[in-house]
């Protein structure tokens, strides 16, 4: 017995109000999660959402976390629109870090004011790269770009840990596989004296204005879209699907970059194997809960890093398991696709013979009614 | 020369258990027209929940095996939910579920860091284990290794031969036509899914309970993505599929053997081999469109609600 039957358009108030029910309802499994590991579910909400908001530091570090997250979402976002599922962001945010830190190290010890660019440039280019093999792999081969993006991730996971292990590994290290300290030349201003939070932040806000812009008005956005959701229409236009995806890719691929090169040039401070905590799976579901819109993606990004934040202290004052915080992601993805069916289709009505005098619907859709063979 | 390839072969048969586990649960899905790509996640819970049952039952297999294999499913069924009752995007639900089973199995895998388990011994099979080469290969193996076999064979047959195998394949190539005729094409995908779901909880429950023998977290390391693309590397047959394996199982065995014989190439590039092949086999089947195209079950990835 099916439950669902489609709307005769998708509902707008569904599609802003199905991220809503997410939180609504990771929230509500947390409360239980926390409940069973006998942490006082009020408790556990106050150190995770509000006391990291109580200290100018905390505002920082939400701030700092966000930038990374929204970025790499802004860049998912065009190709998710035209389904073009690039997973590997993290690779590519590796990629980035890696050819960033390049920059840095055979750079050390120069205080010349073109280092800093020249690292954010070549980590734009080294995502890129690392997003131009699957879409190449993609329009050559018509290698599937879920596998590909993934399993480059991979790779580039085993090159880092190769370069800062032999190549790159701090000589006076003491054996950790880490690169050397990068010199002020390298890193990013910050901002405020005793916080961690830098003009790197400025790169992500640009970003937002330039891809608001280029969903809001451009024709090669409405390509995009066209491109995913009718393909043979796209084609009738005479937009070319290989250059979709090409854009795609590379686009993702060139904000993860910068990503990655504003985490070693920035908090980090060098390359190490841990510079980031899977914030390329993690704006995979941003850029999902923020409606792929431009806009939306900056509070999505924002949560995000409220749930990163919170996991940490979560871990410090309750002694939580740190892996909470993927846990909350993972369960915010699943109840946002379960609450995204409604923007498509609602709850089948128990009378349907009373449909007319209870509701105003549109006539269009009693026609697709289902003929009940089996159930 | 054939005393060190005894070992390289027998080592490939383990290493490719846990990839024919997954791959030939993830084919039976994708013959119905679903594709899950959250084997990875699926085999974590698996992994974690058949630890902690052996854990708990002092090392025993079969109870570990079991718990790999409910929580498999289980893990599945959010996933089946969402795509087939809720028609949600498969790319997304399953990626959904990867993420998940990654960070259910370190919540609860934090707590069992700490201990191992002593595998199980293999069992040599009479007389034909006394075959030269093939017998210490082939029969004398583990018996999840000997389980792989039996599943196979049976996943072939079914699929081949017989009036389920025809349904499956009816819902997968075209669900309004089986659905006009009778079938409940959603329960039988439900099914499909939750047999996949299983499938990926006792290889992660391989990898957990006989081959590491340990817990480490994201211990799965990408085999369960591996496993999504030997799908289809094999064209959806299962014989290919076990060929597929076998051969990712080589690789991955070869690296360490590589390492051991002292081979001067860093191992981190040799543990990235069978990532490097994985793209290579989607390369050289992908690139002949034909060939996909007549193999494909022409529903996967779209989904079907009765009435929509």
């Amino acid at each position: 017995m099916p439950l669902l039957e489609p709307r005769a358009n998708p509902s707008r108030v569904m599609k802003w109000a199905a991220p809503l029910i997410a939180i609504v309802l990771m929230l509500l499994v947390g409360a239980v999660l926390f409940a069973s590991l006998h942490v006082s579910p009020l408790k556990a909400f106050y150190v995770f959402f509000i006391e990291p908001l109580e200290t100018s530091n905390g505002w920082s570090e939400l701030v700092l976390k966000a930038s990374p997250l929204i970025l790499i979402a802004e860049g998912l976002a065009p190709g998710f629109r035209a389904r073009i599922y690039n997973i590997g962001a993290e690779g590519q945010l590796l990629m980035g870090a890696i050819c960033a830190s390049g920059v840095a190290i055979y750079a050390n010890g120069s205080e010349a004011g073109w280092v800093l660019p020249a690292m954010v440039i070549a980590g734009a280019m080294g995502g890129a790269i690392w997003g131009a093999i699957p879409a190449w792999l993609k329009t050559h081969f018509n290698a599937e770009e879920t596998l590909t993006t993934l399993m480059l991730t991979y790779i580039a996971t085993l090159f880092l840990s190769w370069l800062v292990s032999v190549p790159w590994r701090d000589p006076d290290g003491s054996n950790f596989p880490q690169s050397i300290m990068f010199s002020d030349a390298s890193l990013f201003t910050l901002l405020f004296d005793g916080l961690r939070i830098n003009t790197s932040v400025f790169i992500t806000m640009v970003a937002v204005l330039i891809f608001w812009v280029f969903i809001s008005r451009s024709y090669t956005a409405f390509q995009v879209a066209v491109g995913g959701e009718a393909p043979a229409a796209a084609r009738y236009a005479g937009f070319s699907a290989r250059k979709t995806v090409w854009l795609s890719l590379v686009v993702s691929g060139l904000t993860a970059g910068i990503a990655g090169a504003g985490e070693v040039a920035g908090p980090v401070g060098q390359l190490t194997l841990s510079l980031s905590p899977g914030y390329g799976y993690a704006a995979i579901i941003v850029a999902w809960v923020g409606r792929l819109h431009p806009l939306g993606i900056v509070l999505s990004g924002f949560l995000m890093a409220m749930i990163y934040i919170g996991g940490d202290a979560g871990q410090v004052s309750l002694q939580l398991p740190s892996a909470i915080t993927g846990l909350f992601q993972g369960l915010l993805l699943f109840f946002l696709l379960g609450a995204d069916a409604f923007v498509n289709y609602r709850l089948k009505r128990r009378r349907p013979h009373l449909h007319k005098e209870l509701h105003e619907d549109k006539p269009q859709q009693t026609p697709k009614a289902a003929p009940e063979v089996a159930t | 020369m054939i005393e060190h390839l005894i070992p390289i072969l027998v080592g490939t048969l383990g290493a490719a258990t846990p990839l024919v586990f997954a791959g030939l649960g993830e084919l039976v899905t994708e013959k119905t027209g679903v594709v899950n790509l959250g084997v990875e996640g699926m085999m974590l819970i698996g992994a974690i929940a058949a630890f902690a049952a052996a854990v708990g039952t002092e090392g025993n297999l079969a109870v570990g095996l079991i718990a790999g294999a409910i929580a498999g499913a289980a893990a599945s069924l959010p996933f089946g939910i969402l795509t087939l009752s809720l028609g949600a995007n498969q790319a997304a639900s399953g990626l959904a579920l990867t993420i998940f089973g990654l960070g259910l199995s370190a919540f609860i895998g934090q707590s069992f860091v700490s201990y191992s388990l002593s595998g199980v011994k293999p069992i040599a099979i009479p007389l034909l284990s006394k075959i030269p080469v093939l017998g210490p290969v082939f029969f004398n193996q583990d018996i999840v290794v000997y389980l792989s076999f039996v599943t196979f064979g049976l996943v072939a047959w079914t699929l081949a031969k017989t009036r389920l195998g025809l349904i499956l394949r009816a819902v997968g190539e075209s669900p309004e036509a089986a659905h006009s005729i009778g079938y409940p094409v959603t329960a039988i995908r439900y099914g499909a899914v939750l047999f996949g779901g299983a499938m990926a909880g006792i290889a992660g429950a391989y990898l957990s309970v006989i081959y590491t023998p340990l817990w480490v977290q994201n211990m799965t390391a990408g085999r369960g993505w591996i496993a999504v693309a030997l799908v289809v590397f094999a064209t959806w047959k299962p014989a290919r599929l076990m060929l597929g394996a076998y051969l990712f199982g080589g690789v991955t065995i070869l690296q360490l053997h590589a390492q051991g014989f002292g081979v001067a190439i860093p191992p981190q590039f040799l543990s990235a081999l069978p990532y490097l092949a994985t793209i290579v086999v989607l390369v050289l089947i992908s690139r002949d469109r034909k060939l996909l195209q007549l193999n494909l079950p022409a529903s996967l990835g779209k989904p079907f609600i009765a009435g929509g």
